[in-house]
């Protein structure tokens, strides 16, 4: 019997009871369905965060002042906060393992621009290396500003894309002078739109200075001593920006509850820094580098052998993955609902293939008693289960993609359609049909013609 | 002198139920000739059924040969038998056994779906019409079971018994659910059936009229044939010679 045949022959007995293939094949829809537009949500907010990784810039590792657990540590004699950019020039010169690092210094001022005013998330001072070390070396418009403005401290910057349109109404702000705390600044360049990070801030909500420009003249501007530029900055690292909005505000907690009021004294020549960004060469170049930082930053801030860091190194990339092996794990343990429904959807085959069978019964009789084998017999069994599992398996993707579909399009949630789960999904239908269709089809291909052509 | 088309050498069938062995066919020895129309009677329960299936290669005796052809067929596989029942023989059923909801081309056509030497498509249709057409039901290709009467039913499985050309017909009963009308119908149609394309047709009856029309009636008794008389002249002008056992 030909395969074509075989297959024509499964369709009229399919088609001869309709309603009840549609209704047996149900399981299958319905477990594929759930299987594709598990794979599709799943791989649509793995390939999401993946996104969100590289747009923080993959392979990249901060350093910060202080120890890692500033909660209940008491800072020994001497002991005091420094990560001077000077650190930085030293990491990339004598650390082969890292590609670039830029030093920052953060502030929160208000900005002005003619009538209007706005508070960026980030306001960072820096070097042109930070858009290295991002992986953002690519401007929308004008240029990023030169290793001369930052030792001369010139009051230039770039701004990202949120800047652009809540200050400058969308217009080009190229050559606009904007205000920073009274600081006049030209803008001379607008970075490329970068989208939300992994935690879902507006990384376009952001203004590039020169580091020296923000902590002289800006985090120093709002107050002439040193002790207060140092406040300023440092307490925009534990993210209480109380007395940035407030600069002129007496501090609300006394100086010593906060950590960086260890460094109180520290006369501002040493160039502090809140923290350097830095990037690896490569994913597995990361722990090489954190290696190399710290033993030639514990050698710079000459710690003896058992004393703890006074600075700490954090890989980036771990809260993202720890997101992402999140998301994936929600998305296995969804998948195995939905594979355990395919599974009922196959005992239901199953069980429709046996009463067809028994129901059959003098069907096949005749069938062999005019030449059908038993191998013609189980064939044509096997046939029709695995022809309906396909044919729900088809339909099940068709509906799967609809839903996903529908998730994107209402809940827009991101959705990727991915060959493989289609390719599985089909083998996984057509296995579950000659799997659950195999022992049905064995039980009609052992009937007896005599009596299968006896029953009534 | 040819071969006869059937030989059956002391052919035993014996059943086994739970302790008890029923003997149903005890010794049965009997030639048929090629173009020989024989009608098999006898009292219920006397094992007619049991020898047809034997004939038609549906099942297996306990002892005894059996050539179909010349060729031994008692001790082949299912496989083999599979292969001369579509091949050699041509089914009639008492109940029609035609498939639900399928037409009446479709039942024709179906059983060359297990024939190996592939007939194309547009040939296999053309033989199927052919035979229906000769058994009347030109204008009825596309009718399903439930559409047809149940001489229709049965002349639409005569014509598929015959689809494969097998050189010899069983039928068990092939009028025992039809009005005397649509028999006499059926009848007409074995005759020249056998008359005109020398098919052999064994058929069981317990109808004497429809024993009648055959040449040649055996009569079972027990697993025994009681008697084998040849009929002389029963059917008008019979065009071959006559044959006996
Ligand atoms: N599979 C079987 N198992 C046991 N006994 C059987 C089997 N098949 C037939 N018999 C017995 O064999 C005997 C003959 O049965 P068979 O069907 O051949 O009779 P028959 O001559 O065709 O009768 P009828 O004219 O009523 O159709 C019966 O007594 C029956 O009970
Ligand atoms: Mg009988």
């Amino acid at each position: 019997m030909t395969i074509r045949k075989t297959l024509s022959t499964a369709v009229r007995a399919l088609r001869r009871n309709i309603t009840r293939s549609a209704l047996t094949v149900l399981g299958i829809v319905i477990g594929i369905a759930a299987v594709i537009a598990m794979m599709e949500i799943g791989k649509g907010s793995s390939g999401s965060i993946a996104k969100t990784i590289a747009s923080m810039g993959a392979n990249n590792l901060l350093i910060f002042p202080g120890t890692a657990a500033t909660g209940g540590v008491s800072f020994g004699g001497g002991s005091s906060l420094t990560l001077t950019a000077e650190d930085c020039d030293a990491i990339l010169r004598e650390c082969p393992a890292v590609a670039a690092a830029a030093p920052i210094v953060r502030a929160r001022p208000q900005i002005i621009y003619q009538d209007k005013n706005w508070v960026p998330t980030f306001v960072y001072g820096s070097t042109p290396a930070y858009l290295e070390v991002r992986d953002w070396t690519q401007l929308a418009e004008g240029d990023i500003f030169t290793d001369a403005d930052v030792r001369n401290a010139s009051r230039v910057c770039v701004v990202g894309q949120t800047l652009v349109r809540e200050l400058f109404g969308g217009e080009n702000p190229v050559g606009k002078e904007i205000r920073v705390k009274n600081v006049a600044f030209t803008v001379v360049g607008v970075l490329a739109p970068k989208g939300a990070n992994a935690f879902g801030m507006d990384q376009d909500d952001i203004l590039l200075a020169p580091w020296t420009t923000i902590k002289y003249r800006v985090s120093g501007s709002s107050s002439g001593s040193s002790t207060a530029s140092t406040s300023t900055t440092a307490s925009s690292t534990t993210g209480n920006s109380a007395d940035t909005t407030y600069p002129g505000a007496p501090s609300v907690f006394p100086a010593q509850s906060s950590t960086q009021s260890a460094d109180a004294p520290m006369p501002v020549k040493f160039a502090n820094v809140d923290q350097v960004i830095m990037s690896a060469r490569s994913g597995t170049q990361i722990q090489p580098a954190i290696r190399e930082v710290t033993s030639l930053l514990r050698e710079r801030h000459r710690l003896r052998p058992g004393e703890p860091d006074d600075f700490s190194i954090r890989d980036m990339t771990e809260s993202a993955n720890a997101l992402a092996s999140t998301t994936n794990m929600m998305t296995n343990l969804l998948l195995a609902v939905a594979l355990i429904s395919l599974v009922v959807g196959g005992v239901g085959i199953m069980n429709i293939m046996l009463v067809s069978v028994t129901e059959r019964t003098r069907e096949i009789g005749l069938r062999m008693a005019v030449g059908a084998r038993s191998r013609d017999i189980l064939r044509q069994f096997l046939t029709e289960a695995t022809l309906l599992c396909l044919v729900g398996g088809l339909l099940g993707l068709a509906l799967g993609r609809g839903a996903a579909v529908m998730v994107q399009r209402f809940l827009k949630w991101p959705v990727e359609s991915s060959v493989e789960a289609i390719v599985a999904s089909i083998v996984v239908s057509a296995v579950v049909g000659i799997v659950f269709g195999f022992y049905p089809a064995w039980k009609a291909s052992r009937l007896d013609p005599i009596e299968a052509l006896r029953y009534e | 002198m040819t071969d006869p088309l059937i030989k059956l050498h002391d052919i035993r069938r014996t059943f086994h139920v739970g302790e008890i062995s029923v003997h149903v066919l005890r010794g049965i020895s009997l030639e048929i000739e090629r173009g020989g129309y024989v009608a098999l009677t006898g009292s219920s329960g006397s094992g007619k059924t049991t020898l047809m299936n034997l004939l038609g290669c549906l099942d297996r005796p306990t002892s005894g040969e059996y050539w179909l052809d010349g060729v031994e067929v008692s001790k082949m596989s299912s496989d083999a038998r599979a292969m001369i029942r579509n091949k050699k023989i041509g089914f009639v059923f008492q109940n029609f056994n035609l498939l639900p909801r399928t037409t009446a081309l479709e039942q024709v056509m179906m059983p060359l779906s297990y024939t190996n030497v592939g007939l194309s498509d547009r040939e296999a249709k053309k033989r199927a019409v052919e035979l229906l057409r000769m058994v009347g039901l030109g204008e009825r290709m596309d009718h399903r079971p439930s559409q047809l009467s149940g001489g229709q039913q049965q002349r639409v499985a005569i014509a598929r018994a015959l689809i494969n050309q097998p050189p010899v017909l069983f039928a068990d009963e092939p009028t025992g659910n039809l009005d005397s009308h649509t028999t006499v119908e059926i009848l007409e149609m074995f005759d020249r059936l056998n008359r005109q394309e020398g098919i052999t047709i064994v058929l069981v009856t317990h109808d004497p009229n429809v024993a009648g029309h055959a040449r040649r009636n055996i009569r079972m008794r027990d697993g025994l044939i009681e008697e084998d008389t040849v009929r002389k002249a029963a059917v008008p002008e019979p065009e071959k010679a006559q044959v006996g056992a």
